[in-house]
């Protein structure tokens, strides 16, 4: 099993998650997560220009079996794809176990 | 005088009385709006303080050094407390505009306006020790003195011999004048809150935390102008006070339709915030004329005033002071050109009119800055003025009060 964490633009959540859901990856968690980086955003309060660092991101948690696992990173590295600076980073790591709750059924199982 | 009329007059000045009442929630929201999250307890305590303490202390003494009967002309004092004379619920206490009793809640509505101006200046960095004795000094002494010089029959009003003086219709100089002096001393005293200047001495913005409150507030204050303005005809007489309204309305609206366009043009955004700044300009600034211009004319003070606002705040922060809600500018600055402007515009403009308002500005300026300038500067050396470094991070709500405006609320702490 993998977890895939990817920090994707607000704006581009919507496509990213119609193509998981076209490649069957139905269930995963997010929030949005503030962060620091080149992209600076301007701003103009009465008059005094200044810009923020603090980029504004959603953040998505995705465990999958490894089956899964190419055709999901394809997925959202196709969705949350614009081209400019600022579309966010994708993490893959082990995950070595998984059960769920009500069930207490564990591995594949737990996690579909 | 008949009956009806008597009632219908005294009904409108205390419908007046109650909507100058509401300019302090306008101005409450403003404030906080226009400020961060961490001090927003403090301003709505300072404000809540304004209210309660400036009608307590018009009780005492105020309306009575405003209003002292016959006097020099500079400084007159009717005794304490309220004494209603034999005449004050007839007719013939005040033409028939009101009684006793409705003279004294609406000129003690407008009392409290005059500190609650500077409460918005010094916002985010004063003790509140220190702001609520200065209030009690100023709003307590100096604003009904400065009043009686004009409204209560003193030398300012008499300066034209038998032709009327000086004209102030509801106070762009004796309410937001005297509010204004004092913010400016005070911030001049009290130094800019950290961060808004660099090391270099550049203006920094810190953002006001919640803009929908802002927006409402000054709404609201446009609302209660009806009752500054309209209440200051001093009866329900239909013409004027269908006009004050008209001409107050037409000078909010080119205010700030005047002060969203100087800002687009000089900072290409749509700043919301000089957009509201620009409506209070316009109001501050017909309101030493509302009675006496013509719509046309009412526009043409509104949209000087929506120029001044965004030059002014500029001004400002070009002399590195720092005043978050914009006070100064609104306050003293539109009420200088409104106070003018009844030399340059309407029934009363020409030459002597002219000279009468700059001498009106004069007196009070010199009478306010002095008094704001002795008690805040006693207030330095003695128990100071402003928090410590640690607090004004904190924010004053949790040093000073030990509570949050949003308990549940807390995204951003800074």
């Amino acid at each position: 099993m993998k977890k895939i964490e990817a920090i994707i633009r607000k704006s581009k959540f919507d496509d990213v998650k119609k193509a998981l859901h076209n490649v069957e990856v139905n269930f995963f968690s997010y929030w949005d997560v503030t962060g620091v980086g080149n992209e600076k955003q301007g701003h103009v309060y009465r008059g005094i220009s200044y810009s923020t660092s603090d980029i504004q991101r959603r953040y998505l948690s995705i465990v999958v079996s490894d089956e899964f696992l190419e055709r999901t990173i394809e997925a959202i590295l196709e969705s949350a794809y614009t081209g400019k600076v600022g579309d966010g980073k994708l993490f893959v790591s082990e995950i070595t176990e998984a059960y769920r709750i009500r069930t207490k059924e564990a591995g594949h199982a737990g996690i579909n | 005088m008949d009956a009806g009329l008597f009632t219908a007059n005294n009904v409108w000045m205390m419908i007046c009385t109650a909507l100058v009442f509401f300019m302090h929630t306008g101005f409450a929201f403003l404030e906080i709006g226009l400020t961060r999250e961490k001090n927003t307890i403090n301003i709505l305590f300072k404000n809540v303080f304004i209210i309660c303490v400036g009608l307590l202390l018009y009780y005492i003494g105020g309306f009575n050094l405003m209003y002292p009967g016959e006097f020099n002309g500079f400084l007159g004092f009717g005794g304490f407390g309220l004494s209603i004379g034999e005449d004050g619920l007839t007719p013939a206490y005040a033409d028939g505009g009101y009684t006793y009793w409705t003279d004294f809640l609406f000129q003690g509505m407008f009392a409290a306006t005059a500190a609650t101006i500077v409460s918005g200046a010094v916002a985010e960095r004063i003790k509140l020790g220190a702001f609520m004795v200065f209030v009690v000094f100023y709003v307590g002494l100096v604003y009904p003195i400065v009043g009686s010089w004009q409204w209560g029959g003193g030398f300012l009003s008499t300066l034209g011999g038998d032709e009327a003086g000086f004209y102030d219709f509801a106070g762009s100089t004796l309410v937001h004048s005297v509010g204004g002096w004092a913010a400016l001393i005070a911030i001049i005293l009290l130094g800019p809150r950290l961060g808004k200047f660099d090391e270099n001495g550049k203006a920094l913005a810190i953002p006001g935390h919640n803009i929908p409150m802002a927006a409402a507030g000054v709404l609201i204050l446009w609302l209660g102008w009806f009752g500054f303005n309209g209440g200051s005809v001093l009866s329900a007489d239909p013409g004027l006070t269908s006009l004050v309204l008209v001409t107050t309305s037409l000078a909010a609206a080119a205010g700030g339709v005047s002060a969203f366009f100087t800002s687009t043009i000089l900072y290409k955004n749509f700043d919301l915030t000089m957009f509201l700044n620009g409506i209070l300009g316009g109001l501050v600034g017909i309101t030493a004329g509302a009675d006496l211009m013509s719509p046309f004319e009412a526009i043409m003070i509104g949209l000087i005033a929506g120029v001044i606002i965004v030059l002014g705040v500029a001004l400002i922060d070009r002399l590195k002071l720092d005043d978050p809600v914009g006070a100064v500018t609104v306050h003293l600055i539109c009420g200088i050109w409104g106070t003018l402007a009844v030399g340059l515009f309407g029934a009363k403009a020409g030459v002597n009119q002219f000279l009468y308002q700059l001498t009106g500005v004069g007196a009070a300026g010199v009478f306010c800055c002095l008094t704001a300038f002795i008690i805040i500067f006693t207030l330095k050396k003695t128990m100071g003025i402003r928090v410590s470094k640690d607090e004004e991070v904190e924010g004053l709500d949790i040093h000073e009060h030990g509570m949050d405006a949003y308990p549940d609320f807390r995204m951003n702490q800074h």
